[in-house]
């Protein structure tokens, strides 16, 4: 019995001995690690081969492009890699001097060689990445990608000397500083890849991102990696502004679950949270008010069409008579409770871009739309089926489109979950009549929700096309005038938004929970928090 | 018994062999692939992931090749999905679902065995009947509930326990009930019901007539044989909690095997996946073989069939 015993009165002790002690996230703070949560474990840390959010908060803090994200304004670009830059006049050609205090994580410099690399690295096919797309905007980019020249001279980007980079583009883009502060157009390291790739520039699983081998040219650089468990940065003190940066690291949490999440937040374990459910939104209001946030996020819901069957095909006012029958605003007051915003376009209203009223609830048009679309007796309308991912919140959305059919319209609309994988895979393969979906905002300029609505593009999805709506886009990248080229985008959304291939339900918004300890963490439409500008401070009791 | 370990575990090889080969074929049969995602790929850039991980041939090339490659060179290929070596990866995850799976075992023991013991001994009493409806309790209550439910009113009231993660052994505790009740009370009804059949035994009542203490009789000579029905329940068993909860895992935040099982279908990720079943495979494989020499060594009559 006295092995027991002795186990019981260790275990007794442990216990008194940690009741009282400061939480994970009060030691943190006086660490100056800053606690967040993370979704998943990411799919990896190389820019070039990863298209998701998750890996974009790792990167961020690791890497930096030519421009960063302003702290607290939208649509601002800062210095990153690059300490100033310009444009000729009609935006085709950007000039960025790249700063000579900008040094690797290893006291290598960081040049203009490794941006031709970085470039021609993830617009090489072979290399396989998913997010090649991003840079089509240089000249003769996507001919390079296409394998139509293998000579790389022939792309629009080069070197004027070893820290001044010219990039000639494929057509007038006043927002390219935008466009640069997205991982996919952060440099790798050309000295580190190569070491691992065995001098091979197309080789993606190479370890060079592995602890230990990995050099960043960011704020932070890589500390440790443990599957499904954390990824924690610590301060580079390499890095140009180091002085502004004043976390001393930041532990992320791969907390897929997000009840134990907040439940963690609750507890004291973290000090930002991925997300907040909706179910935990009205509790976090009522007893963490300090602590909750809700903010505008760049990303539309929406209802795709699938344009090639019936009872869709050609029939634009059947899509909008189901338009027209969601009722948006009790949608999100009853189902999703997170602040979200009524879609009544595509792109969500943003900087100097005005978004056109095109859908709002109106049961009555919806009805007189309906029959106008050839279904004047509801009971005629046949048995279609609206597919939806096996996620808890889909289930709920679409069970409320179904009510709001059935009420508004008289129809019936049946509800067909997938699994994620075989969601996917029905909707690009337009095997479905509707399908629940939606679109994030990769950077802020309209194009971003617009571009891919064009012909056979692969994120369309829906079968549709217009040649009036590809001439606008085409059009916009010749306009020099900012003023005029949001004019014709704007265009352009109109006559989407007259066709619906897919009818907009609501601009989603970020619900999450966040330690007032936490400084310098402002609202930001693309949620890319720049953590430079990120510090702990202890509440002052 | 050499023999019969060495026939057991070529029995064993040839049941890993079905189990890889069933599994590819299953896994090929499913909608889309790894490079199936939310952002539409070009074709180019599939192309090109598909060569590079040999998936642009025909699945019985691929599956030769795959075959030859576990065997020759213990290789399960690199996870498209998190960019790694599978059997690094489960190398990784291995350790924290072995530990938790262990203390869950522990818990199952712990309550599971003696609960069944006493119900047996006081068969039909209240505390039967209150022990039993424990076990169905125990067996119905899923682990999404009782993790939550321990999270709340444990975890989050009594400052050493920490609501999910895994850094120290005090973490271990919660996530080891939540996963170790169910076994718990499997256990408790199998070893009632062996407990019960030995204890209706001749020589139980000639032991009692001989004025054996009933303690004696229990520890002594009924426990080895009213044990065996849990011994052999418990091998599988075992080798289910070692190899990872999703939703026990999930929940804590346990970084262990679980997830990647999900993951892996999820994510049509063939290569983890099948690193998964064959580890999975291994386990129950080795693990039956242990329970059927601990069950030969609790009862002298299966000896003569080893």
């Amino acid at each position: 019995m006295r092995v027991p015993a002795i186990l019981f009165l260790a275990f007794l002790t442990a216990l008194i001995v940690s009741c009282g002690e400061k939480t994970a996230a009060d030691r943190a703070v006086e660490d100056g690690i800053l606690i967040v949560g993370n979704s998943s474990e990411p799919k990896g840390l190389d820019g070039q081969l990863v298209t998701g959010v998750l890996e974009s908060n790792l990167i961020r803090a690791l890497f930096e492009g030519l421009c960063t994200e302003h702290p607290s304004k939208d649509g601002v670009a800062m210095p990153g890699a690059a300490k100033k830059w310009k444009a000729n006049d009609d935006f085709t050609v950007w000039t960025f001097d790249l700063g000579e205090d900008r040094v690797w994580s290893d006291g290598v410099p960081v040049t203009t060689k490794d941006f031709l690399f970085s470039f021609q690295r993830i617009l090489t096919a072979t290399l396989g990445s998913e997010y090649s797309e991003m840079l089509f905007y240089i000249k003769g980019a996507e001919e390079f990608y296409k394998g139509e020249t293998t000579d790389f001279s022939t792309v629009g980007a080069k070197a004027i000397d070893d820290y001044t980079l010219e990039i000639a583009l494929r057509g007038s883009i006043p927002f390219l500083p935008e466009i640069t502060k997205h991982y996919t157009w952060y440099p790798v390291p050309r000295h580190v890849v190569l070491k691992h790739s065995g001098g091979k520039i197309d080789v993606p699983f190479s370890g060079w991102t592995k602890p230990g081998n990995i050099v960043s040219n960011g704020p932070f650089t890589l500390k440790s990696w443990r599957i499904n468990d954390h990824i924690e940065v610590e301060k580079n003190p390499r890095y140009w502004d180091a002085a502004t940066v004043k976390l001393n690291g930041i532990r992320f949490l791969p907390v897929v679950n997000s009840y134990t999440e907040a439940r963690m937040f609750f507890d004291g374990l973290m000090h930002i949270t991925y997300t907040l459910p909706p179910e935990f939104i009205p509790y976090a209001n009522n007893n963490y008010p300090d602590e909750t946030r809700s903010e505008l996020y760049l990303a539309t819901k929406f209802v795709r069409f699938n344009v090639e069957r019936e009872p869709f095909k050609d029939n634009p006012k059947l899509r909008r008579a189901l338009a027209l029958a969601i009722d948006r605003e009790s949608l999100i007051e009853n189902v999703l409770q997170g602040g979200q915003k009524p879609a009544y376009g595509m792109v969500p209203p943003f900087g100097n871009y005005q978004t056109e009223r095109a859908v709002e609830f109106n049961p009555e048009e919806a009805r007189r739309l309906l029959a106008e679309g050839g279904f004047s007796d509801p009971k005629t309308f046949p048995r279609i089926k609206l597919l939806t991912a096996d996620r808890d919140v889909s289930k709920r959305i679409a069970e409320a489109y179904q009510g709001m059919w059935k009420e508004h319209l008289g129809i019936h609309i049946d509800i067909e979950q997938k699994e994620w994988t075989s969601y996917l895979n029905a909707m690009t393969r337009l095997e479905y009549d509707l399908a629940d979906s939606g679109w994030v905002g990769d950077y802020l300029d309209p194009t971003t929700f617009l571009d891919m609505w064009i012909k056979d593009g692969g994120n369309n999805r829906t079968g549709w096309s217009n040649d009036e709506f590809e001439k606008l886009l085409k059009q916009s990248e010749h306009e020099r005038d900012p003023v005029e080229r949001l004019k014709i985008l704007q265009k352009s959304e109109r006559i989407l938004m007259s066709e619906l291939p897919a009818l907009t339900v609501y601009w989603y918004t970020t619900n999450y929970l966040i330690d007032t300890r936490v400084k310098g963490w402002s609202p930001l439409l693309l949620n890319n928090h720049p953590y430079k500008w990120v510090s702990l401070e202890p509440n002052p009791d | 018994m050499i023999r019969f370990i060495f026939k057991r575990l070529l029995q064993g090889l040839l049941v890993l062999f079905v189990l890889y080969t069933l599994s590819f074929f299953l896994i090929k049969t499913l909608p889309g692939d790894a490079f199936t995602g939310e952002r539409a790929i070009s074709e180019e850039a599939v192309e090109a992931l598909k060569k590079r991980f040999g998936l642009d041939r025909n699945w019985i090339t691929q599956y030769a090749l795959r075959l030859r490659r576990l065997i020759v060179n213990q290789d399960l290929g690199v996870s498209p999905k998190k960019n790694r070596e599978v059997s690094m990866i489960l190398r990784q995850s291995f350790p924290p679902s072995a530990i938790l799976g262990l203390n869950a075992l522990l818990v199952a023991c712990a309550i599971g065995i003696p609960l069944g013991v006493f119900s047996a001994v006081n068969k039909n009493s209240w505390f039967d009947y209150a022990a039993m409806g424990f076990a169905m309790i125990g067996i119905c209550v899923a682990a999404f509930i009782i993790g939550p439910l321990l999270q709340t009113q444990i975890a989050m009231r009594v400052p050493a326990f920490k609501v999910a993660g895994w850094e120290n052994p005090l973490d271990w505790i919660l996530p080891a009930i939540t996963l170790g009740l169910a076994p718990a009370a499997y256990l408790a009804r199998l070893t009632r019901g062996g407990m019960l059949e030995i204890l209706n035994q001749d020589f139980v009542r000639t032991a009692h007539a001989k004025g054996v203490p009933p303690l004696t009789v229990i520890w002594r000579h009924t426990l080895r044989g009213g044990l065996i029905p849990s011994v052999a329940f418990l091998g599988p068993a075992f080798a289910a909690l070692i190899s990872g909860s999703f939703v026990v895992e999930t929940i804590f935040q346990v970084p262990g095997m679980g997830r990647h099982f999900i993951d892996g279908t999820i994510d049509r990720d063939e290569f983890l996946l099948l690193g998964c079943v064959l580890y999975f495979g291994i386990l129950i494989v080795i693990l039956n073989l242990v329970s059927d020499i601990i069950q030969a060594l609790l009862n002298p009559r299966l000896r003569d069939s080893l």
